[in-house]
């Protein structure tokens, strides 16, 4: 349904854009509805950069992003504003995607200001609770409120149940757990796995592999830009081919297993190469898993 | 006895009243101990980090004292305090990363700062190469400014930088937090070395990461809205939890290996409370499934084991 084919991204950076960063590299994927995708990697692996994209908020250098079949790179303003009814995003730190002059639900107002100028307003107050609901929280406890009056975890279901507001097909969500505590960030997490049971594609950008691993069915490893292993969840964290997944994996803290306890040997690995050339083709070594060749 | 906290109060001052960050900790850590001391976000964990080497303007000392090897530590008194910091008790503080001066080159900081110490930067510096070298640091980097190095670096400057003193106490503060994965592997095994090589004698870890501090403590203690509720040794705390707090804890963690589909993580209900007026008898009574009236009481905390203690009404259950 959406679907991402051969996107590059650089980066002018230096005095007067001197230097071109390359941030993503041909980088291939297809969400479908009731599917989570995770792409983990390191910082500076372009895994935002690529979530960035798919909401349009910067744009592609080189290749096409396709929702149903059109490609929304090169539709105009009007159409982008189309697009956002299908796709949205919700961001790590939900202290500050709020204005704190204003009242937290005033982002659910600027949905229909923008998007239902014409629906009736009770008809609207029986949809901002429905969608309140289905994100677990109480329309009396949120509405109303300041967001410094709020925590974490309600102003950041509050985001995800402003994006419900458009019955949107994609949700790309970006890091939303890694500011909230350990006793919350479960309800956001079990969440999204909520939101995929009813048919809504979810692109979960995290660095926090045992996240990727609990909620997606399938998983992108990125480094430098590039794909280097992706396919089912449980084929690329049960058997990870390439060195870098491997050294990634073992570097998890765990519990109930010490590091010391299974020590695997960490392969020294190549430092970024080039990036402007392409990256090492995708192979396939199994069922639902490619690997990029070593080199 | 390398450390020895005694019913330790530590207050923020507010315009609405005293938020009692620490209410009454007590515990004490032997000498070669790394513990770990994890709780959520306004536990108190990092407030009870500072207030062993440093109060802020804003903290007060109401009560209790603070024993380091033997000798009572003035935490309440900033300028005495001066003589203990650097030598015998040392920090590594949150967001490290930005704690070195970016307008000098780092080697000159370093002889700044042994100045302000009264030592000579050219008797140390053979040490202070050998340990950069074995943290993996080539001795040109005392030459470059800190913003010519990564992130993972600069953590392992300043982790060598606060202990070259070899203190007595090393106090570690989220250090791993804003790094990724296999740095923070690096960083993590770096300070247990630091223990093996006795450049410090102990050592507290302070993280919201349980299963980053399971990997290097050898005791952990899990603080809850200012007290602590539970400490025992690493693999205990994570096998054997005896508070339900920690039990709760140690169930919202997602592990490598489980799925959404095969099992439900819970999450833990309700939020901790305010500190402001922190309500009577125990402080976890309204998020507690097992909370009954004999709850509205402090539980004290009481010997489980051999080193495992908790402070729990319900422990026999």
């Amino acid at each position: 349904m959406l679907e991402l084919e051969k996107v590059w991204k650089s980066y002018r950076v230096g005095s007067l854009g001197s230097k071109k960063l390359t941030a993503v590299r041909d980088v291939s994927f297809s969400i479908a509805p009731g599917e989570v995708l995770s792409v983990v990697g390191e910082s500076g692996s372009g895994k935002t950069t690529v979530g960035k994209m798919v909401l349009q908020l910067i744009s592609v250098s080189k290749g096409a992003i396709r929702l149903d079949g059109e490609d929304i790179t090169k539709t105009g303003k009007r159409g982008l504003k189309e697009y956002y009814r299908n796709v949205q995003g919700v961001f790590q730190d939900p202290f500050s995607s709020y204005n704190p002059i204003f009242r937290a639900d005033r982002v659910l107002e600027m949905v229909k200001e923008s998007y239902f100028p014409r629906v009736k307003r009770s008809e609207w107050d029986s949809k901002v609770e429905d969608s309140l609901q289905s994100v677990g929280l109480e329309a009396g406890a949120v509405l109303g409120k300041y967001p410094h009056q709020l925590s974490g975890g309600q102003l950041q279901r509050m985001l995800i149940a402003r994006a419900l507001l458009l019955d949107i097909k994609v949700l790309v969500a970006d890091e939303i757990i890694s500011m909230l505590d350990a006793s919350t960030r479960i309800d956001v997490l079990n969440l999204l796995g909520s939101l995929k049971e009813r048919g809504l594609a979810v692109l979960f950008v995290t660095h926090d592999l045992s996240l990727a691993n609990y909620i997606s069915e399938r998983v992108i490893i990125m480094r430098h830009g590039a794909i280097v292993e992706t396919g089912a969840t449980g084929k690329v964290f049960g058997d990870p081919r390439h060195p870098y997944s491997r050294n990634l994996l073992a570097s998890v803290p765990q519990l109930h297993t010490k590091w010391s306890e299974n020590p695997i040997p960490v392969v020294e690995l190549e430092p970024d190469g080039d990036r402007s050339r392409p990256p090492a083709p995708l192979t396939k070594v199994d069922e639902r898993h490619w690997v990029a060749s070593v080199g | 006895m390398a450390l020895d906290v005694n019913d330790l109060r530590v207050h923020y001052r507010t315009t609405k009243g005293d938020v009692r960050a620490l209410d009454g900790v007590s515990f004490s850590i032997a000498d070669g101990e790394i513990v770990g001391l994890a709780g959520e976000s306004g536990c108190g964990k990092t407030t009870l980090g500072k207030s062993l080497i440093r109060l802020d303007g804003r903290m007060r000392h109401v009560g209790g004292n603070v024993l380091l090897d033997g000798d009572e530590l003035p935490i309440g008194n900033d300028r005495a305090m001066n003589k203990h910091r650097f030598k015998d008790v040392s920090i590594i503080p949150q967001y490290s990363m930005s704690a070195m001066n970016p307008t000098r080159r780092i080697g000159k900081m370093i002889a700044d700062l042994l100045r302000s110490r009264g030592l000579s930067y050219r008797n140390l510096k053979d040490e202070l190469v050998h340990r950069l070298e074995l943290v993996g640091l080539p001795e040109r980097v005392l030459d470059n400014y800190p913003i010519e190095l990564s992130g993972g670096m600069k953590q392992r400057m300043v982790m060598v930088l606060s202990t070259l003193l070899d203190p007595s106490l090393l106090i570690a503060d989220e250090i791993t937090s804003a790094l990724d994965v296999s740095n923070q592997k690096a960083v993590a095994e770096t300070l247990v070395r630091f223990r093996d090589m006795e450049f410090v004698k102990s050592m507290i870890v302070v993280t919201h990461d349980l299963s980053l501090v399971y990997q290097i403590a050898d005791t952990i203690m899990i603080m809850y809205a200012g007290r602590i509720v539970e400490k025992a040794p690493a693999e205990t705390i994570v096998k054997a939890p005896k508070h339900p707090y920690t039990k709760a804890l140690i169930s919202a963690l997602p592990e490598v290996g489980l799925e959404y589909g095969d099992k439900r993580l819970k999450s833990i209900p309700g939020k901790p409370p305010q500190l402001l007026n922190p309500p009577t008898g125990c402080r976890f009574r309204a998020r507690c499934p097992l909370a009954s009236d004999e709850c509205a009481e402090q539980p004290p905390m009481v010997d489980v084991d051999g080193g495992h203690q908790a402070a729990c009404w319900k422990l026999e259950d």
